[in-house]
């Protein structure tokens, strides 16, 4: 019997997690992730897993790490001034290719900010955050039930490509309740651990399968650069290694790429948005589309890797592109590096810790739409 | 011999240790107190954080995980609450234990999590050239305290006491069976445990303070240290025990107590909650 109910994004994080196997959860409390922490700390004890509260971020994604590496899918959460300090072990993470999941409810500003007011601009943190060259899967969310479906998905990433998976949710998405109908067991896909078939002669490191500590082949993890058995290298070796962990991700951009789309096949203007802001960019698409103006709403759900063939794509049928996000331009610049000037890129921005609105949107169409007909036609030289 | 064999990834030698290095005899007495208990090297994890000392995993045929500098016991945490039948000895530095890993270290030995953890204590940052620990007494030279250190020094073994672990011992390399009979207690101990081990760097620390000749530098350490059994009884406090107070570092067994173990408490939660799978979990 499926029953909807009133659902927090946080709590639908949560519960996701659990769905999809999460056994460990190390944390420091942040606002406005914090429920996330509490919902696992009374949960995971029910379920035979474990939660622990570290004395700092730091401390949280160190130990969720150590807690893979002893068999366990794990995840953590936070926020801004949280994820700027779990940088450090997202990098250890990369590089040891360690599957874990990293939450960030984004909110306003940097250093403390305004904790309680929401906005989008960790984007390029999650995927440059950390030092170096490094492979990392960046998903987010617009709506409570895909909060659960990519929550999932993350561990799921994140066990087939042996990757850290940071899911960006934002203070309005992780606070706001909305009816729904949570998937029952089974329903959706599930990615285990990929266990080697022998112990005997396996390479800890290189491929897509894992072996974690204490189960019968005595090997080393270690955060600098390294060979298939964890030991040091340098030089090529080390350029090898890189080429071959940034490829595994690379390589499988369209098979990575994750988005919903509305109304694109005849669209001539692309609102290309993603998390809180696509349920803006939905109205605004409505109300342009019954006004005639032939708009299309791209939702992404992958940040990272960019999709880039999608944009190259779109940009041959679209006059406008519109990025819409609350920040003051991040995947927006991505987009215009995708579209490479087929199309003209604008981004739309706010930074005052509020929602971009339908209507802003709305506004900002229609008036590049009258400029673009207004170009058309006196490109065909008739008034 | 034999027990090199055994404990050693003699692929992974030579160490990175420089002759003269007393991190090679922590490790003898940890082979030989390991070989004492009924440990199976499957089930033993060592954890190294950043410095001369985190380079301890990569020789020991053990499971090993070399992290990142200061968070050794943040990884070991996770490690232990994740898979607690695992044994997980903990090699940190000096500097790696009470300066950037100072807030792990702390936490650790507050929640007594069955931890033993190892501070391979040089009062020098080796690794990076010989700068400035947070361990020397004042007045020692580094390459970023040329003409002498005037902070006052951190007591990694009084700083444990302090913050609340339950097992916290001192020793030097210079007394090999003292230091392997102490390891052997720390391994038995169920919860936290601390050793430190005062072990000397002639390379920089040595050099920096006249002190450039191996021998001399043992030499240093066994003058600058003093049996617990030989400090007057009431001086034996806690308080007391903060060497800044004290010409000479008290050595030995400074508390061995049995308390309420981490993941034997969590273990009790999860038997306690276990039939209270929420209703709001699955629909």
């Amino acid at each position: 019997m499926t029953q909807q109910r009133l659902v927090q994004g946080n709590e639908a994080c949560a519960y996701a997690a659990l769905y999809a196997g999460c056994r460990f959860y190390a944390g420091y409390p942040i606002t406005p992730s914090s429920e996330i922490m509490e919902l696992m700390a009374r949960e995971l004890p029910r379920y035979g897993g474990s939660f622990i509260q570290m004395e700092d971020e730091i401390a949280s994604i160190s130990a969720v790490i150590g807690a893979t590496w002893a068999g366990a899918k794990v995840m953590t959460a936070t926020s801004g001034p949280g994820f700027s300090l779990m940088q450090e072990g997202i990098g250890y993470a990369s590089i040891t290719e360690t599957p874990c999941v990293i939450v960030d409810a984004q909110r306003w500003g940097p250093s403390t900010g305004q904790p309680t007011k929401t906005a989008q601009a960790d984007v390029m943190q999650a995927i440059w955050g950390t030092h170096g060259d490094h492979p990392i899967i960046v998903l987010t969310a617009s709506h409570v039930r895909d909060v659960f479906e990519m929550t999932v998905r993350a561990f799921n990433l994140s066990e087939e490509y042996r990757v850290p998976v940071i899911l960006l949710l934002d203070e309005v998405l992780s606070h706001m309740r909305e009816n729904v109908t949570l998937p029952k067991e089974g329903e959706l896909k599930v990615v285990e651990r990929q266990r080697p078939k022998q112990v005997k002669d396996f390479a800890p490191f290189g491929h897509s399968e894992f072996l974690a500590l204490g189960e019968g082949l005595r090997f080393n993890v270690t955060g600098m650069a390294h060979n298939n058995h964890g030991f040091p290298v340098q030089g090529a070796e080390a350029e090898q290694q890189l080429l071959r962990i940034m490829k595994k991700i690379q390589s499988n951009v369209e098979k990575l790429t994750l988005y919903e789309s509305v109304a694109l096949e005849d669209a001539r203007v692309l609102i290309a948005s993603y998390g809180i802001t696509s349920r803006a960019c939905e109205s605004a698409v409505d109300q342009l589309r019954s006004e005639g103006i032939p708009t299309g709403l791209l939702d992404l759900k992958t940040l990272w890797p960019f999709p880039d063939f999608l944009f190259k794509k779109l940009s041959e049928q679209m006059e406008y592109i519109l990025v819409p996000e609350l920040n003051l331009g991040q995947v927006s610049r991505e987009v215009e590096r995708a579209v490479q000037g087929r199309s003209r890129v604008e981004h739309l921005g706010r930074a005052d810790g509020s929602l971009i609105t339908p209507q802003q949107i709305y506004e900002r169409v229609k008036n590049q739409w009258g400029t673009i007909q207004k170009k058309e036609v006196s490109a065909h030289g008739t008034l | 011999m034999e027990l090199s064999k055994t404990y050693l990834r003699t692929g992974a030698l030579p160490s990175v240790w420089c002759p003269g290095c007393g991190n090679g005899v922590i490790v003898k007495a940890l082979i030989n107190a390991i070989d004492t208990t009924e440990y199976e090297k499957d089930n033993i994890v060592v954890v190294g954080g950043i410095g001369c000392s985190g380079r301890t995993p990569f020789i020991l045929d053990f499971n090993t995980m070399h992290t990142t500098h200061g968070r050794a016991l943040a990884f070991a945490t996770g490690i232990k609450l994740a898979r607690p039948s695992l044994k997980v000895i903990v090699a940190m530095g000096d500097g790696d234990a009470v300066s950037i890993g100072g807030n792990h270290f702390i936490h650790a030995c507050r929640r007594n999590i069955d931890l033993t953890a190892i501070v391979f204590n040089n009062s020098i940052y080796g690794q990076t050239g010989g700068q400035l620990a947070p361990t020397p007494p004042q007045g020692k030279r580094s390459t970023t305290s040329l003409e002498g250190n005037f902070e006052p020094a951190f007591d990694p073994s009084h700083l444990a006491l302090g913050a609340g672990a339950s097992f916290v011992a001192r020793t030097t390399v210079f007394d090999f069976r003292e230091l392997q009979a102490i390891l052997q207690k720390a391994l038995a101990h169920k919860g936290f445990s601390l050793v430190e081990v005062l072990t000397p760097c002639p390379t920089y620390f040595g050099r920096m303070n006249d002190l450039r000749d191996p021998y001399e530098m043992l030499q240093y350490i066994k003058e600058t240290t003093l049996p617990l059994e030989d400090v007057p009884l009431q001086s034996q406090t806690v308080v007391s025990l903060d060497s800044s107070m004290f010409e000479k570092r008290p050595t030995g067994i400074f508390r061995d107590e049995t308390r309420p173990e981490y993941t034997e408490l969590y273990r009790e939660l999860i038997n306690a909650v276990s039939s209270q799978k929420s209703a709001g979990s699955q629909t």
